[in-house]
């Protein structure tokens, strides 16, 4: 385990019975970074999560999280994890401090400190004038960020988030992803399964994608979407053709094809590292460009490649 | 000392307070079993036995205040046993997953629920003796404010011991069970032969050989010896069968009832250490 990982799986494998869930899979997560498992629902993920929770008894393979050995000693783990699981778990007939206030004593936190944190961690959260509510009386955007509220309280070393937004509306999605690169700035390492694309890109700082209990590939969004090596650049000129002979030889052009939008150009590498010298080239030899249009590949592109089909989203 | 379980306590006793209905009528439940079933019982069964002669030196009894003990006893196995039910909600709804992902030790689970189950079982005892004194029940019959205060301790204790037994078990159950249908399918299985199998509302002297056996393997009979001995005495006489109990009878019955409070914990402690719930 290097110094900078905060959890290490090595060869994990976990079926129900005779369904395997998870495959062999390793992956380790830097101290301090947001990472994230994409994947279709029933691809492993909660399973994942619910081990290195301890939820889940390990069966084999060997995790370590904040420095402790899962199966030796999980308590340790325990103590330097938060959880906000992917459906809610709150007692609905608990007011927002009581929910905060129990969740401090679970974890022996002396009774100054907790109230002191509570009473923080509420204004973080922007919950201070609900803390007399019953938990069923509050919105979903404003559930999901008590839970948070309290998955932080306890100051863990790696907070779990297992599908932070499922089912937000699309301006507390928004809001939530705030909240969570704060508790990251503030030196929280995340741990999020999110079977959103544009969450895991908006939010990671790595992405595992996985499917069928295994890891498909794992990087930063960059290099994921960078390895499918699909930049295309859409160039209109005056003279389609005659831009097309200036740009041959170019090492990083993979391929040219002539449409009526003008030329689309396939780039092997970075499309906007590429893009000023494609557009000099053409101008060089004294064409007229009209527009210039880079596109990237997005998650979804990535993962199509990867899983070799459209994401799964059908629910649990 | 990990205090952590009086934190389960103390959300359990929340619940139990916010929880209106369920506040309600357990504290109606066992007002209105003595106020009907007590009050018609007991007017057939003293008109039985009132011609029964009252052998000499004994304390008769009438019939109100024989089965009062076995309200007590019928009404703190009824809440014990129902007491798991909250672990079951828990895991539907997956709060439990809150508490088995924190440091706190599992077990401290099932010792808060059992804690505050007892609770409940105090709370009703105590209102079952305030009303049943409202509708005539006799118990300490000539007792120094000491001696009842002793008395009153004592029935405490036997109903604590007693429904930390139940309790236990209704936990270790509820955490092998997916559903509250299937706990209650088996309180309704176990509650019959329990109770009628007992002394609560009858002498088993007069059972046959069999039932008299398996009557003193009966957790409840035990119980409601306790009872009887600190509510009415060593020696009385009810429902036409003599009652004396020694120092060393009401003893038996107390080591009776922590032994198998005991093996409930072992039992039920186990399950908490295995129980997987995601």
């Amino acid at each position: 385990m290097g110094d900078d990982d905060i959890i290490e799986v090595k060869d994990l494998e976990h079926a129900f019975n005779d369904v395997e869930a998870v495959r062999g899979i390793s992956f380790s997560v830097r101290r301090g970074e947001i990472f994230s498992f994409l994947g279709p629902n029933g691809a492993g993920k909660s399973t994942t999560i619910n081990i290195l929770t301890t939820l889940l008894p390990i069966q084999r393979g060997a995790v370590q999280v904040a420095g402790y050995d899962l199966a030796r000693e999980p308590e340790r783990v325990r103590e330097s994890i938060g959880i906000v699981f992917q459906d809610e778990v709150l007692d609905r007939d608990l007011t927002v401090w009581e929910t905060m206030e129990f969740h401090g004593r679970l974890y022996s936190i002396p009774r100054d400190e907790r109230r002191r944190r509570i009473d923080g961690m509420l204004a973080v959260v922007e919950l201070e004038a609900k803390r007399d509510v019953r938990t069923k009386n509050l919105s979903g955007g404003m559930k999901r960020r008590l839970e948070i509220a309290r998955g932080l309280m306890t100051r863990p070393e790696v907070l779990f988030l297992d599908e932070p937004t499922q089912g937000l509306d699309p301006q507390t999605r928004l809001r939530m992803w705030d909240y969570i690169r704060q508790v990251n700035a503030a030196g929280t390492t995340i741990f999020l399964t999110t079977h959103y694309m544009d969450e895991a890109d908006m939010l990671s700082d790595r992405i595992s994608i996985i499917d069928h209990g295994r890891i498909v590939i794992t990087g930063t969004p960059e290099e994921l979407k960078n390895t499918l090596g699909k930049d295309v650049i859409y160039l209109e000129t005056g003279d389609d053709a005659k831009a097309r002979e200036a740009l041959r030889g170019v090492l990083e052009i993979r391929s040219i094809t002539e449409s009526p939008r003008g030329l689309s150009i396939t780039i092997s590498s970075d499309g906007s590292h590429c893009l000023p010298g494609i557009v000099e080239r053409v101008r060089d030899a004294g064409i007229e460009i009209m527009s210039v249009n880079l596109k990237k590949p997005t998650m979804d592109d990535v993962f199509v490649h990867y899983t070799g089909k459209e994401l799964r989203d059908t629910g649990a | 000392m990990a205090w952590e379980f009086l934190t389960v306590y103390w959300r359990e006793m929340i619940r139990f307070v916010r929880f209106r209905t369920q506040l309600f009528s357990s504290l109606l439940q066992p007002a209105l079993w003595m106020a009907f079933f007590g009050v018609a019982m007991s007017s057939s069964f003293n008109r039985f036995t009132s011609e029964i002669p009252v052998p000499p030196g004994t304390v008769p009894v009438d019939y109100l205040t024989f089965m009062a003990a076995g309200m007590i006893a019928m009404t703190t196995l009824f809440t014990s046993l129902f007491g798991g039910m909250s672990l079951l909600f828990d895991k539907n709804w997956g709060l439990m997953r809150e508490m088995l992902a924190s440091p706190m030790p599992r077990t401290h689970i099932m010792i808060g629920v059992s804690l505050s189950g007892m609770t409940k079982s105090f709370i009703q005892v105590a209102i079952i003796m305030a009303f049943g004194l409202i509708l005539g029940v006799e118990f300490f019959p000539g007792f120094s404010p000491a001696r009842i205060a002793v008395s009153i301790l004592g029935i405490f204790v036997f109903v604590g011991v007693f429904s930390l037994g139940f309790l236990l078990f209704s936990s270790n159950i509820s955490m092998r069970l997916e559903s509250p249908e299937g706990l209650q399918g088996i309180i309704t299985l176990l509650t019959m032969p329990l109770f009628f199998v007992s002394n609560a509302l009858y002498p088993i002297q007069a059972f046959p050989p069999f039932l008299q056996a398996l009557s003193t393997y009966n957790p409840l009979t035990h119980l409601v010896n306790g009872i009887r001995y600190f509510a009415l005495g060593s020696e009385f006489f009810a429902v036409g069968a003599r009652y004396s109990y020694t120092t060393t009878d009401i003893l038996t019955s107390f080591a009776y009832l922590l032994a198998f409070a005991v093996v409930m914990y072992i039992l039920a402690r186990q399950a908490f250490r295995r129980a997987v719930v995601t």
